[in-house]
């Protein structure tokens, strides 16, 4: 069985799951329930400046039949007092002191940050999180993301963090900037030892259509909240991603977006994480979740081969390039699994009015162009008679087929199609050589 | 309790034997309706749009209920299938759209269509009655409009008569009987439909502009003649007439009941009763047999057996619903042609004596329900020149007009097929309705 042991800058843990700062890591007894179900650390959730919480708080988006596909809060920090959290950390700690305890932070001053530190460091936690992400109230006071955005503040509270800090010091990064790797280097430019990210996505997350007021309703009104969840983990992908390639930032990554199980956590990881950190699937169905995100993880990482996470961290950071390097050369063609189709045309639909026309049915007349691929807007206008494409063998009549010769491999079809493995993107032997768009520019 | 005005308390009577049977389908809630609609791929060219006799766009209202446009949804199926409601709830699904669905040959659960439609429907016709809003609002009536009398108030005519009132027409609807509905109020599974539910739908069919006279016998007052002289058109919905008998020894008597006299008292009669009756037998191996049978069986019947003369492969009644009568605990026996009714000293029924492959057998019970088809009703149809019937009773049409050997007369339902669903009636009636205003479009052309 594969080590899933971690050393994230210093900081040590059983296995890379930690419950994110976030309701599910509010207090002491909630934070043991966790570690008795197996999480391997938890970012306690942020205490600091004095905050009043407002009622209602969640909102979430459903897709499709199913629950909470997106997440929202307008919660604040901790909303219960310094002295209490610190109690229960210490206490906390002491019974756990395998797991990994990292305390996330928020105050305003140089002196408020200090003393924080120095009471927060001596309840034997492993290191701190600096919260520069929050995106909903705490901002408006010039905390948490507007600190997140500004590199040259954000490099400044760094730096004094790591002055008065004897622990690693994770800073947590927002998502809300135009390009991740400014904050991330101005974090690692004030001495980080790793960086956390992503923090919540500044958002609406839906309006009430009969009260006409957006949500979470708090009252008659609402505020913008913080969107997390399933929904924003490509987001958090290339924010990581973005990082994990950048010479400049080449610290320890806790990777955080819509992480629900291990293979979104693996994902995370093969992108650059050495921890993964996780709320909204907690908030969803609560701390259990974390038996199969070790199991899963550790039976993917026996399959290949892996002996321990580590092996694992970074992997696909190689294969992550700039659109320019690709190669233009290589090319893949649909195909329709007879045997499998169930007839529901849904591809044929989605290529004919979404992608390029190369999906037919046999029913009907065909009015795409059929010459040379030529994919020009006005082939209608062409004098080409309509073509009724035959099956070729004893297949189900309502089987589509492809034209090769006029598929451009963009994965539509694949995409929309229900079945598993009805529809594949097979490889088109070339001979051509590796050419690519920069290749070209620099040949002129 | 919704008001009917034509009919006072028809709708309302508990005492009404049908009212003892619940919807063997449940009405969705928003968040069942929704969730189930989420399930429908959105196929392309669907199937189970070819299936419906109707061709209602199933998964344009399916995905018109998935994101909460429920009256978008109702008005998509009723602009194919004005009695929308009515199908939804009495279509064998299962051989129509459900069984084309996709999932079907893919090994899983099939999209419940009727339950969606029934969703759908039913909200549409709560909305009309609320006064919130039209479904569709009528064309005014003008210079175009034209007036056509339809004979019987069943599905087919109601069908016709609102396709033709929405494009600002004068229907008048003559019917023989006390309610309009045809079997859709009388002879319909209560656990499927109940009275209040299809005079229901027939409010809004009137509220289209259609007007229903009841108690209109052709013959009495209003002949073949007289219809063809004051209406522009005539359409023939006229369903099909008393139940058939077996022509045995002891048939006639208390104690053997006709199948859709039968149910036509359960759903209307205050007042009726099973008695004392435990041991029934059903004859026929049709749908209504199977109706007829999981009635009593539901009813409390202790002992319901259908007698079917041929091997249970051979028989007309769809098997999900012998399937479902055979859970309600129905048993059925085969390859038995009955010979008599042995009747007791006071005329009781107490056995029917049927021939099976191996001998003649007696099997006791009180009481006998004969579902083995119903007799045409030759003689209204005979009253128009030019209308021909065929061999077995039937109206003849031209079967994409619906129109008979009289240019001015259309027939369709269950008098044109000899008894099909309610479905096939509406199409019938739409299709009529469409036909005649092509012709009038033309007339007017020229």
């Amino acid at each position: 069985m594969a080590d899933l042991s971690i050393d994230m800058c210093g900081i040590k843990s059983p296995n890379p799951f930690w419950l994110a700062s976030a309701p599910p890591s509010n207090g002491g007894e909630q934070v043991m329930r966790a570690f008795d179900a197996g999480w391997g650390g938890v970012v306690w959730k942020t205490i600091g400046a004095p905050v009043v919480n407002v009622s209602s708080r969640f909102g979430a988006l459903d897709y499709a039949g199913r629950k909470v596909a997106g997440f929202t809060n307008i919660e604040l920090i901790s909303d219960r007092s310094v002295e209490v959290n610190l109690r229960e950390i210490t206490a906390v700690k002491k019974r756990y002191p395998n797991n990994a305890l990292v305390v996330s932070l928020m105050v305003e001053t140089r002196e408020q940050w200090r003393d924080l530190i120095r009471r927060v460091e001596d309840t034997g936690a492993d290191g701190l999180e600096l919260n520069f992400g929050c995106p909903h109230g705490m901002c408006e006071r010039g905390m948490g993301s507007t600190v997140g955005q500004e590199p040259a503040l954000l490099q400044e509270i760094t730096s004094w963090a790591k002055e008065f800090a004897k622990t690693p010091v994770l800073v947590k990064l927002t998502p809300n900037v135009s390009d991740i790797l400014d904050p991330g280097v101005a974090a690692v430019r004030g001495g980080a030892d790793g960086l956390s990210l992503i923090n919540t996505i500044k958002s609406i997350i839906g309006v009430d259509l009969d009260s006409l007021v957006p949500l979470p309703r708090v009252g008659g009104q609402s505020t913008n909240g913080g969107y997390c969840g399933p929904a924003v983990k490509p987001i958090a992908l290339h924010m990581v991603g973005a990082l994990a390639r950048d010479p400049r930032t080449q610290v320890p990554l806790s990777g955080i977006g819509g992480i629900s199980n291990w293979r979104d956590a693996a994902e995370f990881i093969a992108l650059g994480c050495t921890s993964v950190q996780v709320c909204t699937a907690v908030m969803h169905y609560g701390y259990r979740i974390v038996e199969d995100m070790i199991e899963g993880l550790s039976n993917y990482l026996d399959d290949k081969g892996m002996k321990s996470v580590a092996e694992l961290r970074g992997r696909a950071v190689p294969q992550f390039r700039e659109w320019g390097e690709l190669n233009l050369n290589y090319n893949v063609v649909a195909k329709i699994d007879a045997s499998k189709c169930i007839g529901c045309q849904l591809c044929y639909t989605a290529c004919l009015d979404g992608a390029h026309q190369c999906i037919h049915v046999s029913e009907r007349p065909c009015h795409a162009w059929h010459g040379e691929p030529d994919h020009a807007q006005n082939a209608r206008l062409e004098a080409n008679a309509a073509v009724l494409h035959q099956h070729t063998g004893a297949t189900h009549v309502r089987v589509p087929v492809i034209d090769e010769r006029e598929c451009i491999g963009c994965n539509l079809c694949a995409l929309v199609c229900p079945v598993d493995g009805c529809i594949e993107m097979v490889e088109v032997p070339t001979d051509k050589p590796y050419e690519s768009w920069n290749d070209r520019v620099s040949r002129g | 309790m919704i008001k009917l005005p034509l009919y006072g308390d028809a709708a309302s009577g508990a005492a009404r034997l049908e009212t003892r049977l619940p919807d063997a389908k449940p009405l969705y809630d928003r968040g069942e309706a929704i969730t189930e609609a989420e399930r429908c791929l959105y196929c392309h060219d669907a199937p189970c749009v070819k299936a419906c006799p109707t061709e209602i766009d199933v998964p344009t209202f399916i995905k018109k209920i998935a994101s909460d446009n429920v009256l978008g949804a109702a008005r998509t199926i009723m602009s194919q299938n004005v009695l929308g409601y009515s199908c939804a709830r009495v279509c064998p699904v299962e051989v129509l759209c459900v069984g084309a669905c996709v999932y079907t040959d893919w090994h899983r659960e099939p999209i419940q269509i009727g339950k969606l439609q029934r969703y759908a429907t039913e909200a549409a016709l709560a909305r009309e009655e609320s006064g919130k809003g039209r479904v569709f609002t009528a064309r005014a009536r003008g210079p175009h409009t034209r007036r056509v009398a339809l004979v019987g108030a069943g599905p087919a005519s109601l069908a016709c008569a609102a396709a033709l009132a929405l494009e600002g027409h004068e229907a008048v609807v003559f019917e023989r009987k006390a309610l309009p509905g045809g079997l859709n109020s009388t002879g319909v599974a209560p656990y499927k439909l109940h009275l209040s539910d299809s005079l229901r739908e027939i409010e809004y069919v009137r509220s289209l502009g259609v007007d229903i006279e009841l108690g209109a016998e052709l013959g009495e007052g209003t002949s073949a003649s007289t219809l063809l002289d004051s209406f522009d058109a005539v359409f023939l919905g006229l369903g099909l007439g008393a139940d058939s008998k077996l022509g045995i020894e002891g048939e006639d008597g208390p104690g053997v009941l006709g199948a859709t006299a039968f149910i036509e008292k359960l759903k209307l009669e205050e007042g009726f009763t099973l008695g004392a009756l435990s041991r029934a037998i059903v004859v026929g191996g049709g749908n209504t047999a199977l109706d007829v049978a999981r009635e009593l069986a539901q009813l409390g019947v202790a002992s319901v057996t259908m007698v079917y003369r041929r091997s249970a492969s051979q028989m007309s009644g769809y098997a999900h619903e012998l399937h479902l009568a055979r859970s309600e605990g129905v048993a059925l026996i085969d390859e038995a042609v009955p010979l008599a009714v042995v009747r007791g000293e006071r005329g009781e029924v107490q056995a029917l004596r049927v021939r099976r492959p191996d001998g003649e057998i007696e099997l006791a019970c009180d009481g006998i329900f004969l579902a083995i088809g119903q007799s045409k009703l030759r003689a209204v149809a005979s009253q128009f020149a030019g209308v021909a019937l065929d061999g077995r009773g039937c109206v003849l049409v031209d079967p994409t007009t619906r129109r008979t050997g009289n240019a001015r007369v259309y027939a369709g339902g269950d008098c044109v097929n000899g008894g099909r669903e309610v479905v096939n009636a509406v199409a019938d009636g739409r299709e009529a309705a469409r036909e005649m205003m092509r012709v009038w479009a033309l007339e007017t052309r020229s």
